[in-house]
């Protein structure tokens, strides 16, 4: 992963994406990187947490020894109870995704195109996984950050004019997080917001397939 | 109307055969029906499509059908904790056909609630929604899902009273209620089946008009992922 040290680590990233919480959301955190961003959560931000196998008000990993099997998270990891928190069944949970009352999905990504394409799910012959509530989540949550490596292992670039693997969603990303810098998708391509501490916007051009604007 | 079987093999006896579908909950191995699933594999049906979220994991739950060689298809959302799933789809010796996870429990939901299909956001520009019905309303792009109607439900819920209410316990209900609505037969496993009114009838989660059998039994509950953190010592 030398490809990969330069800017944030993972657990950086994780914080800058907690930056774009809002106090009073209802948030889904997907799987990996985005769900370390429930460590970082601003001090006076009040977030829900969404769980989408049937749970609002997610709460820490239990202590030792005080695992319930009947009490996970959409990772499958055990989590704990809040005192707000409320249980739902899928049918339910995924009501509240697509009519739009989650405010904001944070999710990993393999591909994002200049237009918002984002493709995380599969990669034909290879690794089979499914989607899971990716697309479900992308096409009815409002806002959709992504948070990723830049670039790939070999270290070509995930940021792309178009995406190569099958898609999740079509015009769906708003933002990406990388340890590079946080990027907008913006009429004509990408636009840079801000530069990872100790990376140029130089740099993050040459580590970019996609149009920057 | 007895509902309640002594056993899960009893209560499925005369309801399986080849090549039918089967709708089961879960979540990962949380809330699934384990007990039913395991006397499916003793019962040996054969050319099984399946709709659950998840495949189990190898030797555990659903898993244990695959390695069986008794599922033909997977109806699925994420597949991608099991290596003998993942053999058996490689080499197209099963078939699997992904389905968004919202999109999975509105076509159950859909399906026992008598609705045939529905149009959602979800999956159109992707593969999803190639060969599917599209359709625009109020100038979005919307794409048509079938409900699923299935031969059968196997679920798994806390508790259940005789009449078949059941109560399920914090995450542990995910897909068994939209499950249980969509089968022809639901046949649910519990952890304890209470007596006549000690269930308050104001939380009920699925009213025993879809459930219509029931056994109790020991559930092993494995936990997929152990996650904990450590006491902090003031």
């Amino acid at each position: 992963m030398a490809s990969v040290t330069k800017g944030w680590d993972r657990n950086q990233m994780a914080a800058r994406a907690a930056q774009e919480l809002q106090d009073g959301w209802y948030v889904n955190l997907g799987i990996g990187i985005p769900t370390l961003v429930a460590n970082y959560i601003p001090k006076g931000v009040e977030v829900t947490l969404q769980s989408e196998n049937g749970m609002l008000g997610m709460g820490p990993f239990p202590f030792e020894g005080e695992e319930d099997a009947d009490l996970i998270n959409a990772g499958k990891q055990t989590v704990t109870e809040l005192p707000q928190t409320a249980f739902f069944d899928s049918a339910q949970s995924f009501a509240m995704i697509r009519g739009g009352k989650i405010n904001m999905a944070i999710l990993g990504a393999m591909e994002v195109s200049e237009t918002g394409d984002l493709a995380n799910w599969m990669i034909p012959g290879k690794l089979v996984k499914g989607m899971g509530g990716a697309m479900d989540l992308v096409a009815g949550v409002k806002r959709v950050v992504v948070v990723m490596d830049h670039t790939n292992k070999a270290g070509e670039s995930k940021v792309l004019p178009k995406c190569e693997l099958p898609l999740t969603g079509k015009a769906v990303v708003n933002r990406i997080i990388s340890n590079l810098g946080v990027l907008d998708v913006v009429p004509g391509g990408l636009k840079i917001v801000e530069c990872a501490e100790g990376v140029t916007e130089a740099e993050i051009r040459a580590a970019t397939k996609a149009t920057i604007v | 109307m007895k509902k309640i079987f002594a056993t899960a093999d009893e209560a499925l006896k005369d309801v399986l055969f080849d090549g039918m579908l089967i709708a089961a909950g879960g979540f990962g191995l949380c809330g699934i029906p384990e007990l039913l699933i395991a006397a499916i594999k003793r019962a040996g049906t054969k050319n099984l499509t399946i709709a659950s979220n998840n495949a189990g994991v190898d030797g555990f739950g659903l898993g244990q059908l695959l390695e069986n060689r008794q599922v033909k298809k997977m109806m699925s959302s994420y597949v991608g904790e099991n290596a003998e799933f993942m053999r058996q789809y490689l080499s197209k010796e099963l078939e699997v056909e992904f389905n968004p996870q919202g999109t999975l429990a509105e076509r159950m939901r859909a399906g026992g609630a008598g609705i045939p299909g529905f149009y959602t956001k979800t999956g159109v520009g992707t593969v999803i929604a190639e060969g599917k019905e599209v359709k625009d309303f109020d100038g979005q792009t919307y794409v048509l899902e079938r409900g699923i109607v299935a031969d059968l439900s196997i679920v798994k819920a806390w508790k259940a009273d005789p009449s078949g209410n059941l109560v399920f316990r914090k995450t542990a209900r995910n897909f068994n209620p939209p499950a249980a609505t969509c089968g022809k037969i639901c046949v649910a496993e519990v952890e304890e089946i209470v007596p006549l009114g000690s269930l308050d009838p104001d939380t009920i989660h699925t009213p025993g008009i879809y459930v219509h059998r029931l056994i109790q039994g020991q559930h092993e509950k494995r936990i997929e992922q152990r996650t904990v953190r450590k006491k902090e010592i003031a």
